[in-house]
């Protein structure tokens, strides 16, 4: 069995979300690393767009930035900012793929403050283009490590949207319908949210995790599918890809 | 019932005060050669509202970034649209009490991406010295939109239920069309703006190879803009291909010839950022005194942009930038 940390693992799993032909806006680091190796093993013609205009590169090596010149390398058009946001807001565009923040049941996101907005403990970057992105694509996937500092009852701040309060809540909020987080992936497991209720549940569990480990590490009441599997490790493939080509710096995966 | 945010407005949004002002800028082509110095001190002013071209570390106009912060500038206010390193040099006008960062609309700011939070951009946004109002992205690239059409609003789909929402300056409206729901995003009109190119003649008339981020909508939104160009190139070439002209001369006020004056920042065809430079800064920030010590050697204490480069290792390093940048370490850039 091949031996993997687990940031390996989570954008193993993540990159397998992305199918070939789907359309992806991402956001920076694990999921700008999952659509490049999605894009290097079953999905060439993954169609990847980054924020500051990079659309449809072939990537040659994992962007720093979003913005950098390697999200247009090869790309099939070098545009602009308000191009790729508006082709998120006429719903053109599939995933909406954004990094680590804290989050809640609802799937609502926080990148801005913990604490006091106007006097803030910590000062985050903000939206950037999250916020965007998470209401304008039709699914949201969320890449986030897992401890219930991260998984909270309720964000300090909402920068994001999720499912907001609950059923019903984007669509009074005025957000395009039908849109809405689908898939977290944590270092625990892969979560997806309830029909009903809108509140995340265990779809698969990471091998060696146990549903316990995932609600310690979970600030609110964690739910799990009836047939809840478990998750695919990384095969050889995968790893060697993301190790050799995807991130041969180690930029991401040598924090463990 | 539609609701307000709760944040401030930095700047007048009014499309009427913005022509009276457009109405008396020149259009005629005259020469904006000049230094980055002089375009700094003639167009920067105390309590201006500042917008950064490029994107954070990519295609940014260092060279009139720091000769802002050596200057002195005060009390201005800035457009925190995809800001990285632009806001971090930035953010060193905010030490030992004095305040060259006093409004931020926020959209991206203290976060250099995956590379992490800058400690001291993070010190100054924690202070309280520093009003903010929050955006997105897509919301400031959409205001400053609005300002280029000469409208005082345009409608959005995003922000809408969240805190971000509720901590911006953004109005709820309801569609006269559809009666859905919408965001109304107040024009934003820059007093200043600082670009940096690959190309413009000396009129102002600019190429940019790659992405363009804002910087359309963000060229013709402000009220005054400084180019900063890896080149300066003749009139004549621009006409051969007006096609390839993205920043018309009528919306520039200074031009500057800063080759690699996007370092450490990423210039598409030409150099890559230089992530050694980047992390040096971010390490320095940890400390005070070694980050006092880091401001005199790079920014405070050089004469201009030339030396910074020269410190940071001059051609030699540019030269290593530059195959990075190209990859392949064959000729395929523009530049």
């Amino acid at each position: 069995m091949a031996l993997y940390n687990a940031m390996e693992l989570m954008i193993c799993v993540a990159s397998r979300l992305l199918e070939d032909g789907a359309t992806v806006a991402v956001g920076t680091g694990g999921p700008c690393a999952a659509a490049m190796l999605a894009q290097k093993t079953h999905a060439p013609n993954l169609y990847i767009m980054f924020e500051a205009g990079g659309m449809a590169p072939q990537l040659p090596a994992m962007p720093i930035s979003v913005g950098d010149s390697r999200t247009f390398y090869r790309g099939l058009i070098a545009s602009g900012m308000c191009d790729v946001m508006e082709a998120c807001q006429r719903g053109a565009v599939d995933y909406a793929f954004l990094g680590g923040a804290q989050i809640d049941a609802f799937g609502n996101l926080n990148s801005t403050v913990i604490g006091d907005h106007a006097h803030p403990k910590v000062r985050f970057p903000g939206s950037g283009g999250a916020n965007d992105f998470a209401s304008f694509c039709w699914r949201t996937l969320v890449m986030t490590r897992h401890d219930a500092r991260r998984f909270v009852e309720r964000v300090d701040f909402l920068t994001s949207p999720g499912f907001l309060t609950g059923p019903g809540a984007r669509e009074k909020a005025g957000l395009p319908p039908d849109t809405g987080p689908y898939r977290v992936i944590t270092n625990l497991a892969v979560m997806g949210f309830d029909a009903g209720t809108k509140r995340m549940q265990v779809e698969s569990l990471h091998p060696g995790v146990s549903f316990d480990q995932v609600q310690e590490n979970t600030g609110f009441e964690m739910a799990m599918v009836d047939r809840a599997g478990i998750t695919d490790p990384p095969e050889d493939t995968e790893l060697r890809i993301l190790r050799e080509q995807v991130d041969p710096q180690h930029y991401l995966i040598g924090r463990e | 019932m539609n609701r307000s945010g709760h944040g401030p407005l930095f700047s007048d949004p009014d499309p009427d005060s913005a022509r009276a002002f457009f109405r008396k800028k020149k259009v005629a082509l005259t020469d904006k050669v000049m230094s980055v110095s002089e375009a700094v001190t003639r167009f920067v002013k105390d309590g201006d509202y500042l917008g950064s071209g490029g994107f954070g570390t990519n295609r940014i106009a260092t060279a009139a970034l720091h000769e802002i912060v050596r200057q002195k500038k005060r009390n201005l206010g800035f457009a925190g649209h995809t800001t990285t390193h632009d806001f971090q040099i930035l953010a060193a006008g905010n030490r030992q009490g004095e305040h060259l960062l006093a409004r931020v609309d926020a959209a991206y700011i203290v976060g250099l991406e995956a590379r992490g939070l800058s400690p001291q951009a993070r010190r100054v946004m924690q202070s309280g010295e520093v009003e903010v109002c929050e955006w997105t992205n897509y919301a400031l690239a959409c205001r400053l939109q609005a300002a280029a059409m000469g409208v005082p609003f345009l409608p959005v789909r995003s922000m809408l239920g969240t805190d971000t929402f509720e901590h911006s300056a953004a109005r709820e409206i309801d569609c006269p069309f559809t009666g859905k729901k919408m965001m109304a995003v107040p024009a934003l009109f820059p007093d200043v703006s600082v670009i940096h190119v690959h190309e413009s003649d000396c009129y102002g008339n600019c190429r940019i190879f790659g992405i363009t981020m804002a910087d359309l909508e963000l060229a013709r939104a402000s009220k005054r803009v400084i180019i900063t160009a890896e080149k300066i190139v003749t009139a004549d070439a621009i006409r051969e291909r007006p096609w390839d002209t993205a920043i018309p001369s009528f919306c520039v006020d200074a031009v500057c010839e800063v080759p690699y004056g996007s370092f450490p920042g990423n210039m598409p065809g030409a150099y890559f950022s230089d992530e050694l430079h980047l992390r040096a800064w971010m390490t320095a920030e940890q400390d005070d005194a070694a980050y006092e010590v880091f401001l005199q050697k790079y920014v405070l204490g050089v004469s201009g942009f030339e030396e910074y480069l020269a410190r940071c290792g001059g051609p030699e390093r540019i030269a290593a930038l530059r195959t990075e940048e190209l990859l392949d370490g064959g000729d395929g850039g523009t530049v």
